[in-house]
């Protein structure tokens, strides 16, 4: 079984069980420090693989990562907009242009 | 605006997941008096597919990375009761820097093992961090439920199957060596956490 927080990349492959934590990427199996939120955590994904009977069985968890404003760091992660298109544009360029410098140096050596 | 609503009310621990929506609804009816219809023109988890093919395209990427899709997912019941199986844990986070080559990068260590785990690819930097290895590898989480009685076993290793984007590498090589040390390891039940 699977536990992750990226529901779309996991249930697009398909896998036996899911239990889906519905947290910013890096923190699955709960909160930092929050024993008491992972220990739930852990007892919910053996409840998982233990009940479940047919494939693709997803589980949600309840948590909410910011019970106060639970949608910035949804819109904040990769954001694309017209404040930081140009900016994302011009980090591309340089990142290929150091690429090809770097794959010239190593067939020069 | 999209807008989560949140009961004034802790929510109930969900004793039964294929009960779970039925108590939620109880607890809503229970604390609210009526069900909270939500209305959304967007769904409430991240479309993280979406998200990074419009990241890398407005970098200049026209190549979008394809990610993997399967029709048919195998499913295997546990052979004997959980609170008598072994289960093995397996984490995508590296045991060392990643300069090192991909070959090294797969591994088995002792599950007690103290070092830490590096965690340098795909997570979000802004909103969390990687310090408290526990909220991404249920190791102490996992000894607790075997304290209690409610697996038979950890497996006395765990296994590492570091962030690759080579779907072929994976399939072909990663998964092959981590089944071949579960069943050294005589694992019956396999929790794989993606980081």
């Amino acid at each position: 079984m699977v536990i992750g927080s990226a529901r779309d990349i996991v249930e697009e492959c398909g896998v036996a069980r899911f239990l889906f934590v519905d947290f910013p990427l890096g923190n699955p199996c709960g909160k930092p420090w929050d024993r008491g939120m992972q220990d739930a955590i852990a007892s919910a994904a053996l409840d998982l693989l233990e009940r479940a009977y047919v494939p693709r069985t997803t589980i949600q968890r309840p948590e909410i990562w910011n019970p106060s404003d639970d949608l910035g760091w949804r819109d904040n992660f990769m954001r694309v907009d017209y404040s930081n298109r140009a900016a994302l544009a011009r980090a591309g360029q340089a990142r290929r242009r150091a690429q090809a410098a770097a794959k010239a140096g190593q067939s020069d050596g | 605006m999209r807008r989560r609503l949140v009961s004034d009310a802790p929510r109930p621990e969900v004793t039964d997941p294929l009960r779970g929506a039925a108590q939620a609804l109880h607890w809503q009816l229970g604390h609210r008096g009526y069900i909270m219809l939500q209305r959304r023109t967007h769904p409430s988890f991240v479309r993280y597919i979406d998200k990074s093919r419009e990241y890398y395209a407005a970098h200049g990427y026209d190549k979008p990375y394809a990610w993997a899709h399967y029709a048919d997912v195998p499913f295997c019941g546990l052979s004997k009761p959980l609170a008598e199986s072994r289960i093995g844990l397996v984490t995508t986070a590296d045991r060392a820097p990643r300069e090192q080559g991909r070959d090294a990068r797969l591994y088995a260590e002792p599950v007690e093992r103290s070092e830490p785990l590096y965690t340098e690819m795909f997570w979000d930097r802004d909103a969390t961090h990687t310090d408290d290895p526990e909220s991404f590898l249920p190791r102490a989480s996992m000894a607790r439920q075997r304290d209690a009685g409610r697996i038979g076993s950890l497996s006395p290793r765990f296994y590492g199957l570091p962030t690759d984007y080579s779907q072929r590498r994976t399939l072909e090589h990663d998964a092959p060596r981590i089944e071949a040390w579960m069943r050294e390891d005589g694992v019956e039940a396999a929790v794989l956490v993606a980081l």
